[in-house]
């Protein structure tokens, strides 16, 4: 079975417990405007121009992002770091895009990470059929899971797809058991509104306690030359990133709460 | 900052004082060798009475409030020089004088003292000299086209490291041992007996000489209290008189006294010739143990104390730079740096985990004194404890490129490997950069490095140096008619074995010379068992010989090699001539074709088994040519692969190679990847450089950039953590963290006024980093804008 993948990432520290790989599948269901991995939205490999540059000169090179990948391929790649995730109690992580739109290659690839004891995570949008989700659910340990807004017409605004079937599933992962590490994106003017924040705060208190850590993930805008690369519209000009003082006084609020809170996951 | 007054005053004044030139030691010698008499002596007691002569006559130092006493020079700084063993012309005064980096000043009196006394006594009689005229024209040849690098050339054999010996035996009892030893030679039936008397008797000279020395230390401490107002420092410096009275001559008692007997041991083997890497306490936190814990239990020691005493150490290092180098000598080790290495941690001589409190303290003063010398490192055994390294990542991350991390379960398997007693591979650790070694026992000389990659242009040229212009390898084929990789891959293994051979024919008439000439008498001391063996440290009294090639260059070999197979042989996108002439032009009006080779092939340092089993291939023939051959000493050539800063040198008598490098630029340092090859992150590295067998090498270097992030917080760290124990269960022997910004880094190149404590992590040790050259500073600028890419 193949899926297209986009990028594997070693020494990957920022997506999940101990030293992770994290491996990116290309298709997403959502467009968000602030999509920090705008290569992983459109489900298809895409030709891109990259350019290299050697003492002043530029060598513009026709890159392919996004490769059709065989099961087998991918756990040799994942197989090379087993060392490093069995010293820091890491693993593999799947993100994206979505990684569940990939459901059946995506099973297949946490199967034989079971098999072969590796922590699995799942870093998804949420935005998936519940039969996908039950396909993957009882082989991943952790769902890294998106909230990335709580009011649906917004949501729909900013993403492109509305929040219902996201939290819906958000709330079924939850009265499963499953350990969930909410990831929020902070982005001012969008999302960083007292409203929002009450609102998030209110929907993870119902979730009985299955959320092991809140990730705040501060808004940069050092994505936006991949959209001109992928021929993608940038909407967030004139969009600030959050400062320090910003994100403290958030990671208080959840603390507040009896959340454990890390900046920048 | 935990510091008293008097430290921060000590520290200060080793910081600002000049490294300078002073002829005080090359008179002395030239005094003594002038009496005529010296020559019915034999050698080793020659050597003996000058030690004496000299110890007898220099000037005495001590600074204001100091609490351990001693200098090699007559002030901080002032540092000698050894004209028997390689004599500096006025010119290379000159140089040294007026170099912008690693320069000494030199003042008119010692231009004079050099002309008129000191050159027209040695020229042509130094050791170097003799080393030179015995050198065969292939080795002369090889040596200039920068094939290789001599060690012994200007320097005498060192890269030792003391054991626990001086803390269970004063001078006396070193003198008992060996009148017993002289009883007992069997002067009819011994051929050796006559040289191991004369041995013997010089250790027995140097022994003396070296209670003399102390002896002086404590007249002038006793008058100076005398002089003494304060009453408080009255007290201090007749305790120190006390203490220069009761040691060396006898085993030290108190922490004190065995920092002190320390010191003039120290003293005596940086005086008594000029060897690398100075000299070296080795296992600090294991042998002042019991003294520090007596002084806390008895109430004689506070912690704050032995602090403050460990500060005072740690600056009389500082005082002392490397003796000065010139040419090739200077360009392969170009810095101050004497390479004395702190090893903390570890595992005690039964296999347990070595961390102890004092660990934890000396920890400490490496992070509060923050200076260049002495160097430090942890050793980290599977046994030691992740608080242990976490502490150490904390000064780490302050990015003063200290302590550096080692593995000792890989260090202990290397030296059992060689043949040693598990117990003595415990007792050891690594000394100057990574150098593995058994101490107190063994004599592990390093002897040069080696150019891997000069190898290869030679054979691209079919034996001729293109730089030189001629032909100084062997004729192993027009690399144009090769049809198969494997040829020419043939064709690098013959002329890599001829060179080799060369190298170590060089070497073995060294080590005979040196033998016969540079015996070290006060040296051999303290090894184990030169006493016993009636025999010098330099010529095969150690328990243990051991003489290292150092193989330099592996990422860019790698590099080099994998772009020949690829581009040339299995894409067959060009032909070598093609590729030749490219080289030859330097790429110019080759952009596209260097492009490829830069970006679009495959490289070592990304755990990609097309490029990494080429680094696998080189290893095993440079080890394989050199590995377990017969030393002229009795001991055994090893190899190792690191390289200080030779890596700029070997570059820049390269032109350019396959891999993209340009003619003249660095090459890779020790097994870390070529600068900015590596795409994948510090796993992918880890995996690559674990591919060599680290456990049949003496020492491997890798240094890994890494940007402040990633040691932010707990959990950062702890990762970190991971990976180095990942690393060292591949049996890695050594990893460095270098943590700074490149904007830091050039800011500092433009002001480096602002900048002078700024320390970098070089290649094995840390440097100023304006003692560095600009091509050395513009590497590591790179390097680090690589890493926070």
């Amino acid at each position: 079975m193949k899926g297209l993948i986009f990028d594997i990432k070693r020494y990957a520290v920022h997506d999940g417990p101990g030293i992770r790989t994290t491996v990116f599948l290309k298709g997403c269901p959502l467009s968000c405007w602030w999509c920090h991995n705008p290569e992983g939205i459109s489900p298809e490999p895409e030709e891109v121009v990259t350019v290299h540059r050697m003492e002043g000169r530029e060598f513009p090179v026709r890159e392919s992002v996004g490769t059709w990948m065989d099961v087998e391929k991918v756990m040799t790649e994942i197989d090379k770091e087993r060392t490093f995730m069995e010293e820091s109690d890491g693993g593999v992580t799947f993100s994206g895009g979505e990684p569940l739109w990939q459901a059946g290659f995506l099973e297949e690839l946490l199967l034989q990470c079971k098999r072969r004891g590796y922590h699995t995570a799942v870093d998804t949008t949420g935005h998936i059929s519940r039969k996908a989700l039950d396909r993957v659910m009882p082989l991943t340990d952790l769902f890294l899971y998106d909230v990335k807004m709580m009011d649906p017409v917004r949501h729909q605004h900013y993403t492109g797809v509305s929040n219902r079937l996201i939290l819906d599933n958000l709330r079924y992962l939850a009265r499963e058991g499953k350990q969930l590490f909410i990831r929020i994106p902070v982005i001012p003017t969008i999302n960083d509104d007292a409203e929002n924040i009450t609102a998030t705060l209110h929907l993870l208190n119902e979730l009985d306690g299955a959320v092991r850590e809140v990730d705040l993930l501060p808004y940069h805008a050092l994505a936006a030359h991949k959209y001109e690369k992928f021929g993608r519209e940038y909407r967030m000009e004139g969009v600030p990133e959050p400062d320090e003082g910003e994100m403290e006084q958030l990671r208080e609020q959840f603390e507040r709460e009896g959340f454990r809170v890390k900046i920048g996951g | 900052m935990m510091m008293t007054k008097r430290i921060e005053r000590l520290r200060e004044e080793s910081l600002q004082a000049v490294n300078r030139i002073s002829a005080e030691r090359a008179v002395l010698v030239t005094q003594f060798y002038r009496n005529p008499r010296v020559q019915s002596l034999s050698v080793p007691v020659q050597r003996a009475l000058a030690f004496e002569h000299f110890l007898l006559h220099k000037s005495l130092w001590l600074g204001e409030g100091e609490l351990i006493v001693g200098e090699r020079g007559p002030a901080p700084k002032a540092t000698p020089t050894y004209p028997e063993i390689s004599l500096h012309s006025l010119k290379d005064l000159e140089v040294l004088d007026t170099r912008s980096k690693v320069s000494f000043k030199v003042d008119d009196e010692v231009r004079r003292l050099y002309r008129e006394e000191i050159i027209p006594f040695w020229r042509g009689r130094t050791n170097r000299d003799r080393i030179m005229a015995a050198m065969e024209p292939a080795w002369l040849a090889a040596y200039r086209a920068g094939v290789f690098t001599e060690f012994q050339e200007q320097r005498a054999p060192g890269h030792t490291v003391l054991g626990d010996k001086i803390y269970r035996m004063g001078l006396l009892d070193l003198q008992r041992e060996i009148r017993r030893r002289i009883k007992a030679l069997d002067m009819v039936n011994d051929p050796d007996a006559y040289d191991k008397r004369e041995e013997l008797r010089a250790m027995y000279i140097a022994a003396r000489a070296m209670m003399r020395f102390a002896a002086r230390y404590a007249g002038l401490l006793q008058e100076k209290a005398k002089e003494e107002r304060d009453p408080q420092r009255r007290a201090e410096l007749q305790q120190m008189e006390a203490v220069c009275r009761w040691v060396p001559a006898r085993a030290p008692r108190t922490f004190h006294e065995a920092l002190q007997y320390y010191w003039f041991v120290h003293l005596g083997v940086v005086s008594e010739l000029n060897p690398w890497d100075s000299f070296n306490p080795g296992r600090l936190d294991q042998h002042l143990l019991p003294f520090y814990r007596r002084g806390l239990e008895e109430g004689t020691l506070t912690e704050e104390q032995a602090r403050e005493l460990l500060q005072a150490f740690w600056v009389k290092f500082n005082n002392h730079p490397s003796p000065p180098k010139i040419g090739v000598t200077a360009q392969e080790s170009n810095t101050y740096t004497d390479f004395a290495l702190i090893n903390l941690g570890g595992v005690t001589p039964e296999g347990d985990d070595a961390v102890n409190e004092l660990t934890y303290l000396l920890l400490d003063v490496i992070e509060e004194m923050r200076i260049l010398q002495p160097s430090s490192m942890i050793q980290v055994s599977r046994k030691n404890p992740d608080r242990f390294i976490l502490r150490a990542l904390d000064i780490i991350k302050t990015g003063f490129g200290q302590p550096s991390v080692f593995n000792t379960d890989a260090i202990v398997a290397e030296l059992v490997r060689q043949g040693k007693d598990i117990v003595d591979a415990r007792r050891g650790g690594a000394s100057g950069c990574v150098e593995a070694g058994a101490f107190g026992t063994e004599a592990y000389i390093l002897t040069g490095y080696f150019n891997l990659n000069k190898v290869l242009e030679i054979t691209l040229y079919n034996g001729r140096d293109p730089r030189m212009g001629k032909k100084i390898g062997l004729a192993t084929g027009d690399p144009r008619t090769f049809r198969t990789f494997d040829e020419l891959m043939q064709a690098y293994r013959t002329q890599l074995n001829h060179f080799l051979e060369i190298k170590l024919r060089g070497n073995n008439i060294i080590e005979r010379i040196n033998a016969r000439h540079l015996p070290a008498p006060f040296l051999s001391l303290f090894i184990d068992d030169c006493i016993a063996n009636g025999r010098d440290y330099n010529a095969g009294g150690a328990r243990y010989n051991t003489s290292y090639v150092q193989g330099v260059g592996l990422g860019s070999i790698t590099d080099n090699l994998t772009a020949l197979r690829y581009h040339v042989f299995d894409k067959k996108k060009i032909t070598m001539a093609e590729m030749l002439e490219a080289l030859e032009h330097n790429f110019e009006g080759y952009e596209e074709l260097r492009h490829e080779l830069v970006y679009m092939t495959p490289k070592f340092g990304n755990d990609d088994d097309y490029a990494d089993r080429h680094a696998r291939e080189v290893f095993e023939i440079f080890f394989a040519a050199v590995d377990g051959k017969p030393t002229a000493r009795g001991g055994t050539f090893r190899i190792n692969l690191l390289p200080t800063t030779s890596h700029v040198y070997f570059g820049s008598v390269i032109g350019a190679m396959p891999d993209g490098r340009k003619a003249g630029e660095p090459l890779s340092e020790g097994i870390s990847p070529v600068q900015g090859a590596d795409r994948k992150g510090p796993t992918a590295v880890i995996k690559s450089v674990a591919k060599i067998d680290h456990l049949r090498t003496g020492g491997t270097l890798l240094n890994q950039k890494f940007s402040p992030d990633f040691f932010k917080d707990p959990e950062a760290k702890k990762k970190l953590t991971a990976l180095i124990r990942s690393y060292f269960r591949m049996d890695g022997h050594h990893i460095q963290f270098n943590v700074v910004s490149a904007d830091t880094l050039r800011d500092a190149q433009k002001h480096p006024e602002k900048y002078q404590d700024l320390i970098v992590r070089v290649a094995g040790y840390s440097d100023y980093f304006n003692d560095l050259g600009t091509d050395l500073q513009n590497e590591i600028i790179r390097r680090t804008e690589h890493e926070s890419m």
